[in-house]
């Protein structure tokens, strides 16, 4: 049987870690292509539908990257996904869901090697957890 | 050359006649396995692994496509059964002579062999001639060939000889695939590494390099003092290597004259060289190292990837030696490098966070932490861990076995004391790069005697010569805000000097009219970019553009070899034209750097800007797959239709630009407020002051006499002078500030005086409000009159009043401890000026300053050093045991504990002079909610960044200056102040502010006014008001930043990101799930 292959869609703010994703380009850090990335203008503009719409939609994983705190482009918008992102977890947790699949992190612009060994890091998380059951649930 | 056509694997090719089976495959992806190719080389076809199979049915030949020439009509297929066959017979044969090679190993494994059935060989080289050929054909060296015949053939120098022709240019090395080749098998002489200065040294770089990972324009350079081609004119590797034909070796530099009105001079700095410490070791031992390289090994760009090692064994230390003041306050550079005790301490939190068990040890003299919020910082520091002890080691040595350094000094009991280390860091000093000699010839500008430039107290950013401006480092070495701060400051006084030619240079671009294309399906147009290899050597670009023309909406797609190109951008207006394109998708590097550039090709075409959208599939797709050109083609497909999805919803958008009136308002009527003033007003801006006293002058009325020789009160009248006689400015003497309306560009403020209110339009405000001095509670000030501050000492001085015989300086009174963890700045300065005086006029007065740190930061070490040979004696004391107060037989006694004696020290003195803690005002809580800006936890304003933009606020068009935003010194004051005039002319100079366009927009027939957005906005952009009868939500598009908060706060998706709608982001992401 073949591996299985997660998918992740990720949320990136556009200052620092897309940023930091680009840098990982240019320093040609090689990490797996597993992961989709839509960018944003800030982590605060993440809004939880979003994170929702893409498990349902079925992706195994979804990666929200922002400034770390205090460097916010606009001041407070990753404190904004923070709370936001914890309360999510929180519910998704309630209806037994697994929250870590869905992973919030600071990566800033200069951080191309942290954003590769975090996707890295996280497909292999992944792969230790399966396919996203949420379909199968939604069946229920 | 001629178009030929010709068969390769059943498709129909037509290319250039000329180049071979290989290269024409190349070029249309497909892959063929080689180890002994290389562009710029000629072919060989020495590893047989490239055959593919010429001819047509029982006529086919295998042939090494790496030296086949193509010719009209020829058939070729590059993976038939036959071909495969031999290909893996030629990987066992390989495999047979070098088993261990790991290279061959991972060819043939591609190939599905692992194991040969040959006797094995074991030899490293696998003569297939890459480094003969380099070193013969690019090289023009010949300092190797083949020798030997049959199965004793070998690669060498003649007679196995090192060569003396070898020029241990190392092409050899880097061309070989089984890493065999090296140079010091061949040359006599020793191959030296060209030392990278983006890593401090610590690796070596290439001849052609991009100079670091930011570097702007991105593009590789070429080191012509180390390049083979300018020194021997051969080489030219990288002329053959280069798809677009970049390299132009007939480059040269050119003297271009432009006239100017005005130079601003920053040439930064350089380190000092510690091997002139001979002592420290640094010109000896590997693991002793600058901070500047500590600094790359610390960087995830660095050298090793972010990780702490040292450089003889590559291992992770567990004991790190901070060195402080290396090449700064000796005999010869009397002056403090001002940012080193500060960036040791980062490093040390930085290296502790990053390793545990690390122990982290600063050697200092004393530790400067003047600067706003570093206090604080040094208190973490500690609280983390970090040791700190207080000397100046005298000698750094290793230990021959361990490579390990013992470090040597006297601690602060007076004992010799020596402790081992695993590193050294130097924290070495700063000086001016040794060009700026010949800068300062060329522009006829005055040096001091370490190189720095020459300013003066009241002007410090204008150099010796009218209209030549200074900043940054090299008048005197300083942090990034008082550079940052310095820069806007310099390009504020060349404003003021060109006011008469502002905008004269300026032309205006002509656009065609946009196209309207609202109730039109989508047509899109997809270009996807080569970008030379960097793209469509991994992805396989052309099946990416078939791809995206299956997508719905999507009626045309290309692809192009740089998309960026001039002529590509024509092709791509043609298009729009031609297939009356709508919307514009480009599938290439990063929008963080091409979109503008995109952007502005289709508004070229008459579209709306905003109707285009980016794939970004080389930096977060080719570049970081690149070993997996399957998956990277599939995610790039992905990526294109996620972009195509984005782009069918996608819609113009537009900024409203919004008039600005011209005028400022400046709060504060001290130094700093009339400095920005008086520069906004020689701009030919109208400035408002309002000053809450009655005269102007601020806290520098109390001032009487600097650390140097200017008169600060014959300053300060001029200053007063100039104010009041300037038609451009208003002073409203006695007067508050009641409300402030408005947003940048666009203020409303109204004034109370006298009574009477009045009310002024504006575009920008400049706080300047200052602060002021806390009045001390502690030992006996108030009570006992004989205790005075430093300020009323300095008011007997200058009034002649002064009669004491020893007087007693205690400092910090009140700053750096409790709820002031933070340093005054000043007052180590000022304490050093009365002593100075005191000594002037009362030689045989004695002094003592009682201090914690003395921190005489920049050149005003050089007037710690006079005090001291004049004879003022420095006492340290520690924070948890102060200096006791008592009045005693009709003198005051003060008892402290001499850390240097080890016993307490009785001093009866005539006077006991306190500095107290330099505090805010205590009214900035109401300004700063009037201008709804932020404040620290001990009310100084909070500007919007404290490294990078220290004189602007979150809030656009109010900014700062002066110690309103933290304790500083006239100097600093002056320079803050030009700086915020500079900031707030980048808009009042302008007619009209042009917002965002990517902004948050409301549906008011969707919205509730639950006011959520107001809430949540850093910005104040949103606000609930009453439209046709109903209360919505509007957000003001002159204060939204556009970060999309508020959208995603929405609960009832009334407020929408423009560019970044709930709907295209869902689209998005579905897209990618497909």
């Amino acid at each position: 049987m073949q591996e299985f292959e997660p998918r992740i869609v990720a949320f990136l703010c556009n200052w620092c870690t897309y940023t930091g994703a680009d840098l990982a380009g240019t320093s040609r850090l090689q990490y797996p292509p597993n992961i989709r990335i839509v960018r944003l203008m800030c982590t605060g503009a993440v809004d939880t539908i979003y994170v929702l719409k893409a498990l349902i939609e079925g992706a195994d994983g979804v990666l929200i990257g922002g400034c770390h705190p205090g460097d916010c482009h606009y001041q407070t918008g990753n404190y904004k996904a923070r709370r936001r992102i914890t309360i999510l977890k929180k519910i998704l947790n309630r209806f037994g869901y697994d929250e870590d699949r869905i992973w919030l992190r600071w990566i800033s612009a200069s951080e191309g090697k942290l954003f590769a060994d975090t996707t890295a890091q996280m497909v292999e998380e992944l792969k230790d957890k399966g396919p996203n059951p949420i379909k199968q649930l939604w069946m229920v | 050359m001629s178009k030929i056509t010709l068969k390769i694997d059943d498709r129909q090719v037509s290319t250039e006649s000329g180049s071979t089976v290989l290269e024409a495959c190349q070029e249309l992806g497909i892959k063929i396995p080689t180890l002994c190719y290389r562009k710029g080389l000629p072919s060989y076809g020495a590893c047989r692994l490239c055959l593919v199979e010429v001819g047509e049915r029982a006529r086919t030949q295998l042939k090494a496509a790496c030296t086949f020439s193509l010719q009209e009509g020829l058939v070729v297929r590059t993976n038939s059964e036959k071909v495969q066959r031999t290909r893996r017979i030629m990987a066992e044969l390989l495999l047979a002579r070098c088993p261990d090679s790991e290279k061959v190993k991972e060819v043939a494994a591609e190939l599905g062999v692992t194991d040969t059935r040959f006797p094995k060989k074991n030899e490293d080289c696998i003569l297939c001639g890459l480094c003969t050929r380099v070193c013969s054909e690019l090289m023009k060296t010949g300092a190797i060939d083949f020798s030997g015949r049959g199965d004793t053939r070998k690669v060498g120098p003649a007679y196995d000889k090192h060569s003396p022709i070898c020029m241990a240019c190392g092409a050899c090395q880097v061309v070989c695939p089984t890493s065999t080749a090296t140079v010091e098998d061949v040359a006599t002489r020793q191959a030296r590494p060209i030392a990278s200065d983006y890593n401090a040294g610590l690796v070596s770089r290439p001849a052609i390099y991009i100079p670091f990972p930011q570097a702007l324009p991105n593009v590789p350079v070429i080191d012509r003092e180390h390049c083979i081609h300018f020194l021997t004119g051969a080489c030219k590797a990288c002329e053959a290597f280069c798809p677009a034909g970049a390299i132009d070796y007939s480059q040269e530099d050119e003297v271009v004259e432009i006239e100017v009105g005005a130079a601003i001079l920053t040439p930064g700095y350089c380190i000092f060289e510690a091997g002139q410490k001979l002592e420290l070791g640094y010109a000896w031992y590997p693991n002793v190292i600058t901070s500047l390289q500590f600094e790359r090994l610390l960087s995830a760009s660095g050298p090793h990837g972010g990780k702490i090692v040292r450089p003889s064994d590559l291992k992770a230390p567990k004991r790190i030696a901070f060195i402080q003041c290396v090449g700064s306050r000796d005999a010869e550079r009397n002056y403090c490098s001002s940012v080193c005790c500060m960036y040791a301490t980062k490093e040390a939190i930085i290296s502790m966070e990053h390793e545990e068990d690390l122990e982290c040890n600063i050697f200092f003299m004393d530790l400067r932490a003047f600067g706003k919020g570093f206090d604080a910082y040094y208190e973490r520091a500690k609280e983390l861990g970090v040791i700190y002890t207080r000397c100046r080691p005298s000698s750094v040595e290793e230990i021959e076995q361990t490579r390990n350094l013992r470090i040597g000094y006297t601690d602060e009991d007076n004992h010799f004391v020596t402790r081992e280390f695993d590193l050294v860091v130097l924290s070495t000093g700063l000086r001016p790069p040794a060009e700026v000699k010949e800068l300062a010839k060329k522009f006829e500008v005055e040096l001091d005697s370490n190189g720095f430039a020459l300013t003066s107290m009241f002007n410090p950013v204008e150099s010796s010569r009218p209209g030549v401006y200074v900043c940054g480092p090299f008048s005197e070495p300083k942090d990034i805000p008082e550079t940052v701060m310095e820069a806007s400051s310099a390009s504020a006084k060349a404003m003021a000097l060109l006011t008469e030619k502002r905008g004269t240079l300026v032309t205006q671009k002509e656009w065609p009219p946009e196209r309207d294309v609202s109730g039109q399906r989508p047509r899109i147009g997809v270009f996807v970019c080569h970008c030379g290899v960097n793209i469509g050597g991994v992805v396989n670009v052309p099946e990416v553009r078939e791809y995206a023309k299956t997508l719905a909406d999507v009626v045309f797609a290309q692809d192009n070899l740089y998309t960026c190109s001039i002529d590509t951008q024509e092709s791509i207006k043609k298009a729009i034209e031609e297939y009356n394109l709508n919307r514009v998708v480009v599938a290439s590097c990063t929008p963080r750097t091409h979109e503008p550039l995109f952007r502005e090709t289709v508004r070229d075409a008459g579209l709306n800007p905003y109707l285009f959208e980016m794939a970004n599939i080389r930096d977060q797709c080719s570049w970081v797959h690149m070993h997996q050109p399957e998956e990277a083609t599939r995610k790039s497909k992905d990526l294109v239709r996620m972009a195509v999805a984005k782009a069918r919803l996608i819609e113009p958008l537009y900024s409203m630009p919004i008039p600005v009136k011209s005028g400022a308002l400046v709060i504060g009527g001290g130094m700093g407020g009339m400095t920005a003033a008086l520069n906004l007003a020689e701009q030919g801006f109208e400035v408002n002051i309002v000053e809450r006293e009655e005269e102007l002058g601020g806290n520098l009325k109390n001032v009487h006499y600097l650390l140097g020789a200017e008169d600060p009160q014959r300053q300060l009248g001029e200053m007063i002078l100039k104010v009041n006689n300037h038609p451009n400015i208003r002073v409203w003497m006695g007067a508050n500030i009641k409300s402030v309306d408005g947003f940048v560009g666009n203020f409303k403020t109204a004034i109370t005086q006298d009574g009477k209110e009045a009310e002024i339009e504006h575009g920008a405000v400049i706080v300047a409000t200052g602060a002021r001095e806390r009045m001390p509670d502690e030992y006996m000030y108030g009570s006992e009159e004989r205790v005075v501050s430093q300020r009323e000492l300095e008011e007997k001085l200058a009034r002649g009043e002064f009669e004491a015989k020893r007087v007693v300086m205690i400092q910090c009174v009140g700053s750096r401890e409790g709820d002031r963890m933070y340093c005054s700045r000043i007052c180590c300065s000022q304490a050093i000026k009365n002593a100075l005086k005191i000594k002037e006029d009362y030689p045989e007065t004695d002094v003592f300053i009682l201090y914690r740190e003395l921190r005489t930061y920049g050149f005003r070490e050089r007037y710690y050093t006079a005090a001291r040979e004049k004879g003022v004696r420095f006492v340290r004391y520690d924070v948890d045991q102060k200096p006791l107060v008592s009045a005693a037989n009709g003198r005051l006694r003060i008892e402290t504990k001499d850390p240097i004696l080890g016993s307490m020290l009785q001093i009866d003195s005539d006077l006991l002079v306190l500095a107290p803690a330099i505090v805010p005002q205590d009214d900035v809580e109401d300004i700063a909610k009037m201008l709804k800006t932020p404040l620290t936890k001990e009310k100084f304003f909070l500007e919007a960044h404290m490294k990078l933009r220290p004189v602007d606020f979150s809030v656009d068009g109010v900014f700062l200056a002066g110690m309103a935003h933290a304790p500083k010194n006239v100097e600093e004051t002056i320079t803050q102040a030009e700086a915020a005039a500079s900031r707030a002319a980048t808009i009042i100079s302008k007619a009209e502010y042009t917002p965002e366009a990517i902004v948050c927009s409301v549906d008011e027939d969707v919205c509730a006014a639950c006011g959520i957005c107001v809430s949540v906005c850093s910005y104040d952009a949103p606000e609930i008001v009453t439209v046709r009868g109903k209360r919505v939500s509007k957000i003001n598009a002159a204060l939204c930043k556009g970060c999309g908060a508020c959208a995603s706060a929405c609960p009832s998706g009334a407020v929408q990101q423009l560019g970044f709608r709930a709907k295209q982001l869902f689209e998005m992401v579905s897209a990618a799930l497909e």
